[in-house]
């Protein structure tokens, strides 16, 4: 099974010329790669996850002639990968948390604060504090922002009691305290959302490792996942591994038989929907969701809730010379995910560099594997290979990629598990090692 | 990575008339440090493995090129990495192998 997909296209900018793609695609094999170095101008990234950060780093190493400012919101980056293993109580939430030092030793110039503003005009963004930065490219890598109220009842203020945990830090914190809390024999619901959406596996990590946590410590407890969906990421594998470790202790509900979530009562934690009602000791709401709101100022969703961009630059094909980068961008068959994230920072910063000194940017290569936890000892991955298509689409090379085999022995389960924890370390020494 | 980019691009490009059909649109021109971008994902920074994933570090060419056309045919055993090899053509892992090989990351 593939991972879920957005089950949209990503078209090709058109805006230049095919005599003039042509010429300059000709260039960029002729000329020495040496004019990379020369590659000049201001790269302004927001967003310094692993989309920003890996995109940040390697425009330094292939440009140092390049000027590259990193604006992020908060001082130190909690990433989503491996935030399920702390709501568990697996991990310490320092495990998962990164600061952004070593980009700055590698000549980044780091920008705490928000954006309020994009000028597309003159090319300028505006912080939160006045200070404006002018750019020559920018690239947008804000991750995702709910959708507030699509299930009535669910808002900010709500999620202060009711943890999305959906964007790690203090939310993951809450919801491994009201786990802790939680009496022996209590529910916990976790409502999955609709696709597309932030790490389409994820949900079911969280169950399984949740699941991990009550059958140790609380066993006389039960999970319940509501879902806005009738299939899902690895579902095959998930759904094996729960019959074998969580025997009635973790129940899934597909959308065709809970109905569509009707609304969801803070107050009382209850859960409410077309065939069913369900107070729970422990609620998760993980909502709907779209692309990070500072996409909306310069319009860069058309209308929808993603954007679409150049699969050769993850140039936006809406506003020229604003990039957007992992889960806020369409990129076709790809998930959203941090690996995702990091591929595609790679192709943009190649494309940048390119762009930046004359040329094109070359086709591009992408890879994904998505690592979940279902125990401590069990890991299970979707791969998949991404190129783009005939008709500019980012597409999954077929014969290639897919899931764990099923019914794999437990030395298997273990690798893969012993693997997850190998590639957290690896892609986090890659973007803020 | 640079001075040896059109190396590179001449070993992809001597393949590219096999591979008009063989693969999706554009697969023929990747550039080899493209291609390999997405290696230290998994396998750590210059391919040194901080973690419990095989380092690639050190390996030289004729070694990735034996693992990478091992995973692609299902001869050499191992978790994803036959998954991941099977979306590369014959000539693109020649030239991850050179690249890869030559140490850079």
């Amino acid at each position: 099974m593939r991972p879920d997909r957005d089950g949209r296209d990503v078209f090709a900018a058109d805006r230049r010329s095919l005599l003039t793609a042509g010429a300059a695609g000709l260039l960029a094999v002729t000329l020495p790669a040496r004019a990379h170095a020369q590659a000049r101008g201001r790269i302004v990234i927001v967003g310094g996850g692993f989309g920003g950060a890996a995109c940040a780093r390697l425009l330094r190493r292939l440009a140092p002639d390049l000027s590259v400012t990193l604006v992020e919101a908060e001082d130190r980056i909690v990433t989503c990968p491996f935030s399920n293993g702390v709501i568990a109580g697996m991990d310490d939430i320092g495990a998962i948390t990164h600061g952004l030092d070593a980009l700055a030793r590698l000549g980044v110039v780091i920008v705490r604060g928000t954006v309020t503003d994009i000028d597309p005009g003159t090319r300028r963004v505006r912080l939160s504090d006045g200070v404006d930065l002018p750019y020559d490219r920018l690239v947008l890598s804000p991750g995702i922002a709910f959708k507030w109220n699509a299930i009535p009842g669910y808002d900010a203020a709500a999620a202060e009691t009711v943890p999305h945990a959906w964007k790690a830090g203090p939310q993951t914190l809450l919801l491994r305290r009201q786990l802790e809390a939680m009496a022996d024999g209590g529910t916990v619901v976790i409502t999955a959302p609709p696709n597309p959406y932030r790490c389409p596996p994820g949900p079911y990590e969280r169950a399984s490792l949740i699941a991990h946590y009550l059958k140790t410590n609380k066993p006389r407890s039960k999970l319940i996942v509501i879902d806005a969906k009738d299939q899902f990421s690895k579902q095959g594998l998930f759904r094996e591994a729960w019959a074998a470790l969580y025997p009635g202790l973790l129940e899934w509900v597909p959308f065709g038989q809970a109905g569509q979530l009707v609304r969801v009562d803070p107050r009382t934690r209850t859960v409410v929907t077309d065939f069913m009602e369900v107070r729970a000791d422990v609620l998760n709401v993980i909502p709907p969701q779209r692309a990070g709101s500072i996409v909306d100022g310069p319009g860069l969703t058309a209308g929808g809730d993603w954007c679409r961009v150049d699969a050769r630059s993850f140039e936006s094909v809406v506003v020229p010379g604003i990039h957007v980068l992992g889960d806020a961008a369409i990129a076709g068959a790809m998930p959203k995910s941090a690996f995702a994230a990091a591929s595609q920072a790679k192709v943009c910063a190649h494309a940048i560099v390119a762009l930046q000194s004359g040329g094109e940017p070359a086709p591009p290569a992408m890879l994904n594997t998505c690592y979940s936890l279902v125990a401590p000892d069990y890991g299970i991955t979707v791969a998949d290979v991404f190129r783009r298509g005939a008709d500019g689409a980012i597409i999954a090379v077929p014969g290639a990629g897919g899931v764990s085999p099923s019914g794999a022995s437990a030395a298997v389960r273990g690798r893969e598990a012993d693997y997850a924890r190998g590639w957290y370390a690896s892609i986090v020494a890659e973007t803020y090692g | 990575m640079r001075p040896n980019r059109r190396s590179t691009m001449v070993a992809v490009f001597a393949c590219a008339g096999l591979l008009a059909f063989a693969g999706p649109a554009d697969a023929t021109d990747i550039p080899a440090p493209l291609l390999a971008a997405s290696c230290d994902t998994c396998h750590g920074p210059q391919g040194r493995s901080p973690g419990a994933i095989p380092a690639i570090a050190g390996l030289d060419a004729p070694a990735l090129r034996a693992s990478l056309s091992g995973f692609k045919q299902d001869r050499i055993p191992a978790t994803v990495m036959n998954r991941i090899a099977k979306g590369f053509t014959d000539a693109e892992i020649a030239a991850l192998a050179d690249y890869l090989g030559r140490g850079e990351p």
